[in-house]
C-alpha cells in the first residue's frame, strides 16, 4: 500500500478511537454537574452517591481521552507535514488557544475532581468539576473551529507557490467564525452531551432491571431523561442548519450526502438507500425533491449534483458518505422518538413500568456513539478529495520524507496498543459498574439512611 | 518587523517555546524520574505510594507538553513538520509508550493480584525510563542536525539512525537528570523507611547524573563544531554555563543537608540553565541542516506570520497568568506528604 492511503487510514483508526472519550467527558461531565449542584443546593446525600459513582467513570474516559489525544496533536506532524507547514498559520493559533485557555483549565482541576474530596470544602470541589467541563467545552471549541476553517476556509490569504505555499491569518475573528464553525460547534456538543446521558441512561436502566440503586437510579434516569430529551430535539435545528451551510458552502459535498449526480435537478430525500456509483443510481426510498424543499423550501428546485463539478473535485466514495450520513441521520430520528415515548410515559407516570423500554435503553449507550463516529465519517470523507476545501488535496498533503514501511510499524502498534487499552476500559467500565455506587450488602439501607 | 519591547515576534514566541519546554522538562522531569525509580522500590505499598505521589499532579503537568507542542506548531510550523516527520520512529515510540504510562497509572492498583500489579510495575517503569531516555535522543539529534536540503527536505536515514553515539549520550544525562529530579520529590512527598531507601538510591541517581554529564559535556565539547562561537562573540553569556555548573555542584550540597525543597529548586535550575544554554547556542537557529548552513531551519524562515504571532503572543498574555493561579491551587492543595485514601490510585 502507499504512503498516502496508509496515513490516511492511520489518522482515521486513530482520531475515530480518541472521539470514543472526549465526547463521553463531556456528557457525563454535565450531568456530573447537574447532580453535584443538587447535591450542594438540597444536601440530599444520593446525590453526592450518584457525583461520586460517575465521577470514577469519568476519570478513566477522560484519561484515555487525554492519552489519545496526545498522539493527534502530533500526528499531524508525523504524518502529514506538507499539511502542518501549511495550515500551521491558522491551526496553530486554536491549537495554542485550546492548549493554554481549555486543556490547562481541565487537566488542573482534574486532580482536585478526583483526589481533592477529601481536602477541599464542597463549594471548591463543585467549582473544580464547573471548571474541568468548561474546560472540555472549550477544547471542542477551538479543535472544531480548526477542522471547520478546513471545511469553510475564512480570514485567511494564501502566501507563496508550491511546496512553500501557506495559508496565512488576515482575520483571527473571521477564521474562528468561518461559516460553517457555529453551527458545528453546537452540533458537536449536542453529540457529546447525548453520548453522556445516554450512557447514563443505560447503566441506571441496567440497575433498574436488576432491581438494585432502584431509588437513586430513578432519579439519575429522570434527570438524564431530561437531558436527552431536550438536547436529541434541538440537535435536530443544529443538523438542519448545519446541512443548509453545506449546501451553500460544499454542494459537492450535500450532493454525495444524497447520491444525487444530475447537473441541475430537482434533489430526492432518501430514507436509506444504496448509491451506484457506476449506474449514477440510488436504490432505496425516498421522498422525490425532498432535499430541494429543505434547502430551498421548494420541491421543485435545481440542486447542483455531482456531475456539475470536475470529475478530480468530488469525494470517490460518495455511497459511503451517503451510507455515514444516513445512519447519523436514523440514529438521531430513532432518539428523538425513543426520548418523546419515554417522557410521554414519565408524564402518565409509568415510565419505570415497561421493561423492554428499560432494555432498549439499557443498550442505547451504543447509539449517540456510532452516530457520532458516523457524521464525522461523512464531514470528512465529504470533504474529499480536499483536506483543505478548495485548497490543499489530501494527496499532497502527507509527510513526503515518511516511508510506508514506517507508517504500517506504526499502524501495527497503535492497533496493538488501543486494541489493549480498549479492553482495558470496557473491563474497568464493567467492573466499576458490577459493583455499583455503594456495596449494597454491607450496607442494606444506606439510600434509606440519606433521604 | 514588528517588535514588543524591542524584541522582535519570532525571538518573543522562541522564549515562549524555551519556557513551556523547560517547565514541561523540570514538572514532567519529577513525574518521569519518579517512575524511572519505580522496580528499585520494592514493596507494593512503596510503589503505591509512589505513584501516588504524582497523582493528582501528573495530568496537569502534562499539559506543558500539550502546550508547548502547540506552541511549536503554531509558531514554528515548519520546524514542527519538519522535525516530527524526520524523527518519526522515535516519536511514535514516545507517544506510544505514554499512553502505556497513562495505563499504568489508572490501572495497576485497579486489581490486587501479584502478577497484574508486577506487570504494570514493569509497564510503568519501562516507559517512563524510555520516556526520559528518547527525549535526549531527539534533542542530542537537534544539536547535531540533520540532513536537511532545499526547501526543509529531509534525506536522512529513517529507521535506526536516530541511534547514533552522541544522541546516545544526551538521551542517557536526560534520563539521570530526570532520576535525581524524581527521587528529590519523591523524598519530599514521602516518610519512614520508603523516604530511607529514596535517600540511599538518589546518590546513585547523583552519581549517574555527574558521570554522564561529565561525559557529554567533553563529547560536545571535543566533537560538535563550532559550539563556543558564539560564546567568543558574546562572552556575558558565558554566565550561562558557570550557572549551570554551580547549580550542578549545589544538589549534591542541599541533598547531603536534607533540604529536599531547595533541592529540588536546583536541580530544576539546573535544566532551565542547561537548556537555556542549548537555546543560545542555536538561536536563530531551530534545527541545524549538515548540508549546508542556508538550508537550516530558523526562527526566521520556520515562523508564522507577523499577525499571527501577534494573535499569540496576546493568547499567551492572556492566558499564562490564568495557568499559573490553576497550578498554584493545585500544588497547594495537595501539598505535604502523601496519604492514601479511598480516592487514590
Amino acid at each position: 500500500m502507499d504512503t498516502e492511503i496508509l496515513a490516511r487510514i492511520q489518522f482515521a483508526f486513530t482520531v475515530a478511537f480518541h472521539y470514543i472519550y472526549p465526547p463521553l467527558s463531556i456528557g457525563i461531565g454535565l450531568i456530573m454537574v447537574i447532580f453535584e449542584g443538587l447535591y450542594l443546593k438540597t444536601g440530599k446525600k444520593q446525590y453526592e452517591i450518584l457525583t461520586r459513582f460517575w465521577l470514577k467513570i469519568f476519570a478513566i474516559t477522560f484519561g484515555i481521552g487525554v492519552a489519545t489525544g496526545i498522539i493527534m496533536e502530533f500526528e499531524f506532524g508525523t504524518n502529514w507535514s506538507v499539511y502542518s507547514k501549511y495550515v500551521g498559520d491558522i491551526f496553530g493559533s486554536a491549537l495554542a488557544a485550546e492548549g493554554l485557555f481549555a486543556f490547562g483549565l481541565e487537566s488542573t482541576f482534574l486532580g482536585i475532581l478526583i483526589f481533592g474530596w477529601n481536602r477541599v470544602s464542597p463549594k471548591v470541589h463543585f467549582i473544580s468539576t464547573i471548571g474541568v467541563f468548561f474546560g472540555s467545552m472549550f477544547s471542542a471549541v477551538w479543535i472544531v473551529v480548526a477542522n471547520s476553517w478546513q471545511q469553510t476556509p475564512a480570514g485567511y490569504h494564501i502566501v507563496g507557490e508550491g511546496l512553500s505555499a501557506r495559508a496565512e491569518v488576515t482575520d483571527f475573528w473571521a477564521m474562528v467564525f468561518n461559516p460553517s464553525s457555529v453551527d458545528r460547534i453546537i452540533h458537536v456538543w449536542q453529540g457529546a452531551f447525548l453520548a453522556g446521558a445516554f450512557m447514563v441512561l443505560s447503566v441506571h436502566a441496567y440497575y433498574l432491571l436488576k432491581g438494585r440503586y432502584v431509588e437513586i437510579s430513578k432519579k439519575a434516569f429522570k434527570i438524564s431523561l431530561v437531558v436527552a430529551t431536550i438536547v436529541s430535539l434541538t440537535q435536530l435545528v443544529s443538523g438542519h442548519s448545519s446541512a443548509d451551510g453545506v449546501a451553500v458552502n460544499q454542494p459537492a459535498k450535500l450532493a454525495a450526502m444524497e447520491g444525487h449526480y444530475d447537473e441541475s435537478a430537482a434533489a430526492d430525500l432518501y430514507m436509506f438507500g444504496w448509491v451506484d456509483d457506476e449506474s449514477q443510481k440510488v436504490t432505496g426510498l425516498g421522498i422525490p425533491g425532498g432535499l430541494s424543499f429543505l434547502v430551498h423550501q421548494d420541491f421543485e428546485e435545481p440542486i447542483q449534483g455531482l456531475n456539475a463539478f470536475p470529475k478530480d473535485e468530488i469525494p470517490t466514495q460518495v455511497n459511503a458518505v451517503f451510507q455515514f450520513y444516513h445512519i447519523m441521520i436514523s440514529i438521531g430520528m430513532f432518539l428523538i422518538g425513543l426520548t418523546l415515548y419515554a417522557s410521554y410515559l414519565w408524564w402518565r407516570g409509568k415510565l419505570f413500568e415497561k421493561k423492554w423500554l428499560l432494555r432498549i435503553f439499557a443498550f442505547s449507550v451504543l447509539l449517540p456513539q456510532i452516530a457520532n463516529q458516523a457524521g464525522w465519517f461523512a464531514a470528512e470523507m465529504g470533504r474529499q478529495p480536499w483536506v483543505v476545501y478548495g485548497h490543499l488535496k489530501t494527496s499532497d498533503a502527507f509527510s513526503q520524507e515518511v516511508s510506508a514501511n514506517q507508517i504500517l510499524f506504526s499502524l501495527i502498534l497503535f492497533f496493538v496498543v488501543y486494541a489493549i487499552l480498549f479492553l482495558l476500559f470496557l473491563y474497568s467500565l464493567n467492573k466499576k459498574i458490577k459493583h455499583g455506587p455503594y456495596i449494597e450488602a454491607e450496607h442494606p439501607d444506606e439510600f434509606l439512611k440519606y433521604t | 518587523m514588528e517588535t514588543f519591547l524591542g524584541i522582535d515576534y519570532p525571538t518573543l514566541w522562541y522564549l515562549v517555546v524555551g519556557l513551556l519546554f523547560s517547565g514541561y522538562a523540570i514538572l514532567e522531569g519529577f513525574d518521569y524520574g519518579a517512575g524511572a525509580w519505580h522496580l528499585f522500590l520494592r514493596k507494593d505499598l512503596s510503589r503505591r505510594v509512589a505513584i501516588n505521589a504524582i497523582g493528582p499532579l501528573w495530568d496537569a503537568n502534562q499539559v506543558w507538553l500539550i502546550i508547548g507542542g502547540g506552541a511549536l506548531f503554531a509558531g514554528f510550523p515548519v520546524m514542527y513538520a519538519t522535525m516530527l516527520s524526520a524523527m518519526y520512529i522515535p516519536f511514535m515510540l514516545f507517544l506510544m509508550l505514554l499512553v502505556l504510562r497513562s495505563a499504568s497509572i489508572k490501572f495497576r492498583s485497579a486489581e490486587e493480584m501479584t502478577w497484574w500489579r508486577k506487570t504494570w510495575d514493569i509497564i510503568y517503569f519501562i516507559s517512563n525510563t524510555l520516556i526520559g531516555f528518547l527525549l535526549g535522543v531527539v534533542l542530542g539529534n537537534v544539536l547535531q542536525g540533520f540532513e536537511l536540503h532545499e526547501n526543509f527536505e529531509y534525506k536522512g536515514g529513517i529507521f535506526f539512525s536516530f541511534l547514533n553515539p552522541y544522541a546516545l549520550m544526551v538521551g542517557f544525562t536526560t534520563l539521570s537528570i530526570f532520576m535525581t529530579q524524581g527521587a528529590i520529590f519523591l523524598l519530599l512527598k514521602t516518610e519512614g523507611r520508603l523516604h530511607d531507601r529514596l535517600s540511599f538510591l538518589l546518590k546513585k541517581g547523583m552519581i549517574f547524573f555527574i558521570i554522564s554529564f561529565a561525559i557529554t559535556s567533553l563529547y560536545t565539547l571535543t566533537f560538535l563544531p563550532g559550539v563556543t562561537d558564539k560564546f567568543k562573540e558574546q562572552p556575558v553569556f558565558f554566565i550561562l554555563p558557570i550557572l549551570a555548573f554551580l547549580a550542578v555542584a549545589n544538589v549534591p550540597r542541599l541533598v547531603s543537608k536534607k533540604k529536599y525543597a531547595q533541592a529540588l529548586i536546583f536541580s530544576s535550575l539546573i535544566m532551565a540553565f542547561l537548556l537555556m544554554l542549548v537555546a543560545f547556542q542555536l538561536y536563530p537557529v531551530l534545527l541545524p541542516s549538515t548540508i549546508s548552513p542556508e538550508y537550516s531551519v530558523t526562527i526566521y524562515n520556520a515562523a508564522s506570520s507577523q499577525k499571527s504571532l501577534g494573535i499569540m503572543l496576546t493568547i499567551v498574555l492572556i492566558g499564562a497568568p490564568l495557568l499559573a493561579a490553576y497550578f498554584l491551587f493545585l500544588y497547594k492543595t495537595f501539598h505535604g506528604k502523601v496519604k492514601l485514601d479511598d480516592t487514590s490510585y
